[in-house]
């Protein structure tokens, strides 16, 4: 377990290198004179020069990168002058609605998927198993963005039952934060759902074909205790492998569902940062996008090392 | 006092496929006195795991059917419900399987399950059976046992899962097993020793065994009876010396000459012309006729009937006792004779 | 494939509605890309401001949007962009990927360290994300779309190549082939390839799939092809304004788009359970 620890974290430093150094590479091709963008239209050579070095852009490229790293680890992301903010400032404001999205759609997901998946196999082959994994298909397969103006429409509109915009913070009014949460997490727990439904679906198939459910079935165990306990533990194990790779697509769907939600998270920060020419904050966000998606997959091989006694112990 | 565990009747298999339906087991027969250890011997594929899955129900129907009547102690298996099979599976008749270490649950430790199956069936407290557990498995010879029951399958050897399974099988002294080639995935040497585990157990136990084999070496270790399947049917029944020393059924014959004898040196190994026909491919008649080399005209057309030779011999053949075994019954088609 | 080989898939095939579905699905969709100039009842750029929102009806079958244009035409139109993205990104994708992941898989070594670092490096951004990054170096338009799209979907050829290939190598042909003195590449395009071959097709529908989703998203997002291209992504974002007024400009390029997707999937769901080996009742 220990090596096995170790390993993932080495790996994990590993990505998050190279990621780091694709993002670096991607800003730094971003067509445009920064200091331009930043100094407008007139500036005397002394100021250019002078704002140049201030943002260490007359050094080489590596070193540029190196302290770039330098600056990211020690919290400092750089400055906007369009928002006369810090970029870290404007970052963890953002990170935060974005985490609770993403933690509801977890749940909303979750509270879906693995009921369904379940019902599927155990009915497998009968309506209980097509409408489940019917509705499966569905979920994943409609487009977040649109799914998000349909539910806005029916639910928000039409019936009035939900808000349509904006975001709170749960400690300032947690009624009210969970009510703006409702709609953007069912638009993408559904889609979450509809991955996680299908694959638990068949793993619970693959492990209720095995050789040991059928010893414990010879030996007395009964129908429920088999598929609730003897099986889903082993089926969960991959299942959870899969949350964490879809992971990143959730976060993808996150920046359309906020755009649609009008929440103010990372992924408007970061398209609208790009469509503003500020590399700094399209820099530091899609660097902690890949960090948040990378830590999340590290987290998750070490649950799945935790479920797994193979790995756990010896 | 011989008393009748387990009556096998007019027990067939059928299988729906997309191609229709495929009968692998085909009117088998045949009862389990107490204490005795029954050989279900044949190739892969003619039926024999099949059958002793039937006895627990542990095939999945559909797509399968199963017709016929399997007797425990008079009562109808078949037509028990749910809650009445449990009550029998792993207490009344026990069964091990032929891969052990895939047979036990990967994310539980072995005590774990061993506890689970003595709490399902025997009163008692928790800790009362822990300590029965423990006891279980020093009796089928795990070393430690105390500590190895806190160990999860996969830190277990071929043997020793094999050994924990037979303790799960015996743990509530059942009167029948049923062993679906226990040693097939272990080596000779820790088969030998597992064979040995089982009989001392049966004896000890009083516990009859049905031993589903294709290694007639194992069969001869340890049955008191034999059953001989070809193709979904049985061919021949009888005490274990008549198997081996005066087989009538041409198949049976050609089994045994297949065995290698240390004290003869032929130049071939012998063998049997031909293969076990699919179940989608069935001869006319006796299936096994156009491998049979003393089969007639009427063998192609008529499937024998199983009938009785003497009081503990019964024969699938139109030619049972007509024909005397050659003179070695170590020559077959194919082997050159010295 | 033999014509033996092909009769028997294409029973088994056949079988699963969903995939007949599915294949239904994008035949039609081809259908309506390639002959979009003779189906569409109207020209999909041609506003009229006599009918602007209008809701369907005989004349406009799905409706106008707000410029007066026919809905159903710019739909029909609209599939074009989507099926050219999708497929020529996917092609892209599928010839770097599956090189890659052949290089990868057969050589291994330090060879397959580092590319698979560099994948994994890839793979961990969300793709939406990557891609917008990606737009905002090389600008926006459908050219850099493809190539967007092209990019993020590498990773996941390059991973299922990859890992068949290490299957593979190890059969006995193979090192047959090997030994019979045929250089390497021929080994790895003539024997390896073939069988790893049916994976990389499932994928290979998957991820048109994927590919159309991200595409309508960045459209979505603005950073498609410019108005008044007709872009399903694009005629989502324009009806979200009137949703209430007009619900039909954003429902049915909606719809088209998630049939699409539908189909495309249970397409590539199909195909992975018909070419399942282990499926072989």
């Amino acid at each position: 377990m220990a090596a096995f620890v170790l390993r993932r974290l080495g790996q994990t430093v590993i990505v998050l290198s190279i990621a780091s150094v694709i993002v670096f590479a991607l800003m730094r091709m971003i067509p445009g004179d920064p200091v331009q963008i930043i100094m407008g239209s007139e500036y005397s050579p002394e100021a250019e020069a002078q704002l140049r070095h201030q943002l260490g852009l007359d050094r080489s490229i590596m070193a540029q990168y190196v302290i770039w790293i330098g600056n990211v680890l020690r919290g400092e992301f750089g400055y906007s002058y369009l928002n006369h903010e810090r970029v870290s400032v404007l970052l963890w404001d953002a990170f935060l609605p974005t985490l609770f999205l993403v933690i509801g759609t977890t749940i909303v997901g979750l509270l879906i998927a693995l009921p369904s998946g379940i019902i599927a196999a155990i009915n497998k082959g009968t309506g209980w198993d097509y409408g489940s994994m019917g509705f499966a298909i569905v979920g994943y397969s409609m487009p977040s963005f649109w799914k998000g103006i349909i539910l806005i429409w029916i639910f928000g509109v039409y019936l009035g039952w939900f808000p349509t915009m904006g975001y709170v913070h749960p400690w300032d009014n947690l009624g009210e934060s969970l009510w703006k949460l409702t709609l953007p997490s069912i638009t993408l727990g559904t889609f979450f759902a509809g991955l996680v439904a299908r694959i638990t679906r068949s793993s619970l198939l693959e492990v209720l074909d095995q050789d040991f459910i059928k010893a414990a079935r010879a030996r007395g165990v009964r129908q429920a205790t088999l598929v609730y306990k003897h099986a889903l533990h082993n089926a969960l194990i991959p299942v959870v492998t899969v949350i964490g790779l879809q992971f990143g697509t959730l976060l993808g769907g996150a920046v359309l569902t906020e755009t649609v939600f009008t929440i103010p998270g990372m992924g408007r920060l970061t398209v609208a940062a790009i469509l503003n020419r500020e590399y700094q904050i399209v820099q530091g966000a899609v660097l902690l996008g890949v960090v948040f998606v990378v830590v999340v997959n590290l987290l998750v091989d070490l649950t799945y090392a935790f479920l797994n006694p193979k790995i756990r112990v010896q | 006092m011989t008393e009748t565990i387990l009556e096998v009747r007019n027990l067939s298999i059928d299988f729906d496929g997309d191609e229709g339906a495929v009968r692998a087991v085909d009117g088998v027969n045949f009862t389990i006195q107490r204490g005795e250890i029954l050989g279900l011997v044949g190739e892969s594929g003619a039926g024999k795991t099949l059958t002793s899955e039937a006895i627990l129900r542990l095939i999945r129907c559909p797509p399968g059917r199963i017709t016929g009547e399997i007797l425990y102690r008079g009562r109808n298996l078949l037509r028990l419900g749910e809650a009445e099979l449990a009550d029998i599976r792993g207490k009344e008749i026990a069964m091990i399987f032929q891969n052990p270490i895939p047979s036990l649950n990967p994310v539980f430790r072995v005590g774990e399950q061993l506890l689970e199956t003595l709490a399902l069936h025997l009163p008692g407290r928790r800790r009362t059976l822990r300590q029965k557990a423990i006891d279980l498995l020093t009796r089928v010879g795990i070393p430690s046992a105390e500590r190895r029951a806190e160990d999860y399958p996969h830190q277990f050897s071929g043997g020793m899962c094999q050994r924990a399974m037979i303790g799960m099988g015996i743990a509530c002294t059942p009167s029948l097993l049923v062993a679906d080639e226990p040693t097939t995935a272990l080596d000779v040497t820790i088969q030998a020793q597992i064979l040995a585990l089982i009989r001392r157990l049966a004896a000890e136990l009083g516990m009859a065994v049905l031993l589903v084999s294709h290694d007639l070496g194992i069969i001869s270790q340890m049955c008191h009876r034999v059953i001989v399947m070809y193709a979904g049917k049985i061919v021949e029944e009888a005490p274990m010396a008549t198997i081996f020393h005066a087989p009538e059924h041409p198949y049976t014959r050609g089994l045994m000459a297949c065995i290698p004898r240390l004290d003869d040196a032929p130049a071939r190994l012998g063998s049997i012309a031909g293969v076990m026909p699919g179940l989608r491919d069935l001869p006319s008649g006796c299936r096994f006729h156009p491998r049979c080399p003393i089969a007639e005209a009427r063998c192609a057309v008529e499937e024998p009937a199983s009938r009785p030779l003497t009081n503990s011999h019964r024969v699938a053949c139109h030619l049972a006792g007509k024909t005397s075994p050659p003179p070695r019954w170590a020559e077959a088609p194919g082997q050159d004779k010295d | 494939m033999k014509p033996s080989e092909f009769a028997r898939f294409w029973r088994r095939f056949r079988r699963n509605k969903g995939a007949v579905f599915g294949l239904g699905v994008f035949v039609a969709i081809v259908v309506m890309a390639v002959c979009a100039g003779i189906i569409a009842p109207y020209n999909p750029l041609e506003q009229s401001y006599a009918h602007i929102m209008e809701g369907p009806s005989l004349d406009h079958w799905l409706g106008t949007d707000s410029f007066g244009r026919d809905m159903l035409s710019r739909i029909i139109y609209g599939a074009r962009i989507a099926l050219i993205v999708g497929i020529l990104a996917v092609l892209l994708a599928m010839v770097i990927g599956v090189t890659l992941g052949l290089i990868s898989g057969y050589y291994g070594g330090i060879i397959d360290t580092v590319i698979m670092r560099l994948m994994d490096g890839v793979f961990a951004f969300p793709i939406l994300i990557l891609a917008i990054a990606l737009m905002a170096v090389m600008g926006f338009g459908v050219r850099n779309v493809i190539i967007a799209v092209a990019v993020v979907s590498v990773a996941p050829f390059a991973r299922v190549t990859r890992g068949d290939v290490l299957a593979v190598r190890e059969e006995p042909y193979i090192e047959a082939a090997r030994l019979s003195g045929i250089s390497n590449t021929a080994v790895i395009f003539r024997h390896v390839l073939p069988n790893v071959l049916a994976p990389i097709i499932v994928q290979g529908a998957l991820r048109v799939s994927a590919a159309i989703i991200t595409e309508a998203g960045l459209s979505f997002l603005g950073l498609g092809p410019p108005p008044p291209t007709p872009v399903w992504g694009s005629m989502i974002a324009e009806g979200r304004n009137f949703i209430v007024m007009a619900p039909h400009i954003s429902t049915f390029p909606g719809i088209a788009l998630m049939i699409t997707v539908v189909g495309l999937n249970l397409l590539g769901d199909g195909l992975r359970d018909t070419l399942d080996p282990k499926l072989k009742l």
